[in-house]
């Protein structure tokens, strides 16, 4: 029996709780001791230039990526221990990509439906239901039957967040998900996650959405260099960040007109 | 080149020589729905223009044929009508036998043939590209396999099973027939190919789709089988059934093993009557199998491209 996650295990502790996290690819250290605690229906967005740590580290704690050190605690329970099963994790920490992933051989409801299916053995008539309702929750009702070519860059996108919901995680990661979509297509996939803060799901986001992290976010992260540099709610970390480093970031997003 | 090239740019022949002009085959080929480039020439025209070409050049290959100096014996000995009739039906009392019912060996042998080619197929190609450490040896036994039988000739394959087995004088394994040595040589060796081809597909499917599939909890295998293989197959489609095309032929190498399959019976059929024309029918029979087959998969795949642009759900 390989332990999994236990949804009682969760209460009174942190949702997402990460110490001293060090991860490379070969010679290149990419984070350098990461601490992150992160509690229940808390929104976190982590900013900073590319190449900085913010993908790497999602990909971690979905373990999509083995960890060189640390610990991870996900619903209070060590993920990094040996023995824990991945399957069982992932299960409850969806993950949604910049670049959308959609399975392009499937229908919208095919792509929503086949873990419900597949891992959870969800029966195939509940599949359907569940995903209708989200689907029709997003606006996305109308286009089950699509193939995702046949979407917008925002509507596959969309569709990406249902298919990652419909396995009811607790625990959502979203990775630069409008970095890849047109400019007029950004507004309507940000409106689908403050809909899922305003419902209290827990979320770690990597955004390069000034306006929007200032928003959404409970706590805003600046990463550098594979370590976190500060930590604050947004008003303090926008208008008065204490680290230089910070200042800097924030003003070249400024001088680039994104803020 | 002449002046009036209704393909557009940039003019080109495809080397017929004097029989047509370079402008009347591209438009022949626009017809036949080779590109939007090319079918943009379009309309009546070409369809004209397509048909009288085809018949000039259909004419001058018939005219070359009947007109050299060999013609009268040529069409004597490959082309008679009553050996063709003859060794189609077979006769068993003057020592012939039918080509047109030894072609079912062959059908049954590329069939048997293609289930297990696919299915072994498929197990080295995922072994050839499994990670893990303890997967070692068999990664470096499947590389020497396709090394192996993809540099060994197809025709060595099959005399070396079909009668190196039986030499042995196992009991059973040795005892088999001749046909199922010669599928069991064409799938050893096809194998070796097509696993190739299942590689390939296996690459062509971006990482990230695997990332997508376990990050929603999907195990290994049931990422590969709903998601990545599905999309590798697609991809192969066309090479895979054109190596199915090619083994629908080789099928006629058994006939080294002595199995009556058309080759064989076209043989012994020239071997008694001293005509060839059995060996036309045997011609024709395996067109007769390999063109459905390429017609068919045109027409996957056009399918399957339509359907995608329609977006319309299976």
């Amino acid at each position: 029996m390989r332990p999994g996650l236990e949804a009682g295990q969760a209460a009174g502790s942190d949702a997402i709780g990460i110490e001293g996290l060090h991860k490379s690819f070969g010679p290149n250290e990419v984070l350098r001791g990461i601490d992150l605690a992160v509690a229940a229906h808390e929104v976190i967005c982590l900013i900073g230039a590319s190449g900085s740590g913010k993908s790497t580290l999602l990909r971690c704690i979905n373990l999509l990526e083995p960890i060189s050190s640390g610990r991870i605690c996900l619903l209070g329970q060590d993920v990094t221990v040996p023995g824990v099963d991945a399957n069982l994790v992932r299960r409850q920490v969806g993950i949604v990509f910049q670049s959308f992933n959609l399975f392009p051989h499937m229908t919208v409801l095919r792509n929503v439906t086949l873990a419900p299916v597949k891992a959870l053995r969800m029966p195939r008539a509940d599949a359907d239901a569940l995903a209708t309702e989200l689907l029709e929750r997003f606006g996305l009702a109308d286009k089950r039957n699509e193939y995702p070519d046949r979407l917008s860059g925002g509507q596959q996108q969309r569709v990406a967040i249902v298919r990652a919901l419909a396995m009811q995680p607790q625990i959502m990661l979203l990775d630069e998900v409008t970095s890849a979509l047109d400019p007029e297509l950004v507004a309507e996939v940000l409106d689908v996650i403050r809909e899922l803060a305003a419902g209290g799901m827990t979320m770690l986001i990597a955004t390069h959405e000034m306006g929007f992290a200032r928003d959404v976010a409970n706590r805003v992260c600046f990463l550098e260099e594979g370590t976190i540099i500060e930590a604050a709610p947004p008003a303090e970390l926008f208008s008065d960040p204490k680290d230089e480093r910070t200042r800097r970031f924030l003003r070249r997003i400024v001088e680039a007109g994104r803020m | 080149m002449n002046s009036e090239d209704v393909a557009g740019d940039p003019p080109v022949s495809y080397g017929t020589g004097s029989l047509s002009t370079g402008a009347q085959i591209a438009g022949s080929f626009g017809s036949t729905g080779r590109g939007p480039r090319l079918l943009s020439g379009g309309g009546r025209r070409a369809v004209v223009v397509s048909t009288a070409s085809t018949l000039v050049v259909l004419a001058a290959l018939v005219l070359i044929f009947w007109l050299a100096p060999g013609s009268a014996a040529v069409r004597h000995t490959f082309f008679d009508p009553a050996d063709m009739w003859q060794s189609f039906i077979g006769d068993p009392k003057k020592g012939y036998y039918s080509v047109g019912a030894a072609i079912w060996l062959n059908i049954r042998m590329f069939l048997a043939a293609e289930v297990l080619i696919l299915a072994l197929a498929l197990a080295i190609a995922l072994v050839r590209m499994s990670t893990s450490p303890v997967m070692f040896p068999f990664r470096v036994l499947a590389m020497v396999y396709v090394d192996f039988f993809r540099g060994v000739p197809l025709l060595l394959v099959v005399f070396a099973i079909g009668l190196g087995v039986p030499a042995l004088r196992l009991p059973f394994v040795s005892a088999q027939s001749a046909a199922i040595y010669g599928v069991a040589a064409l799938v050893l060796s096809y194998s070796a190919y097509v696993s190739e081809v299942y590689r390939a597909g296996l690459n062509s499917v971006h990482r990230s789709q695997v990332a997508a599939a376990r990050s929603l909890g999907l195990s290994n295998g049931t990422a590969l089988r709903y998601v990545i293989l599905p999309q590798a197959v697609r991809n192969i489609v066309p090479p895979l059934l054109n190596d199915f095309i090619s083994l629908q032929k080789d099928t006629a190498l058994v006939a080294v093993l002595g199995a009556i399959e058309a080759n064989e019976a076209a043989q012994i059929y020239s071997a008694t009557v001293f005509n060839f024309s059995s060996f036309t029918v045997a011609a024709i029979l395996f067109l007769i199998l390999t063109i459905p087959l390429a017609r068919f998969t045109d027409r996957l795949i056009e399918r399957d491209r339509r359907r995608r642009l329609a977006g319309v759900g299976p």
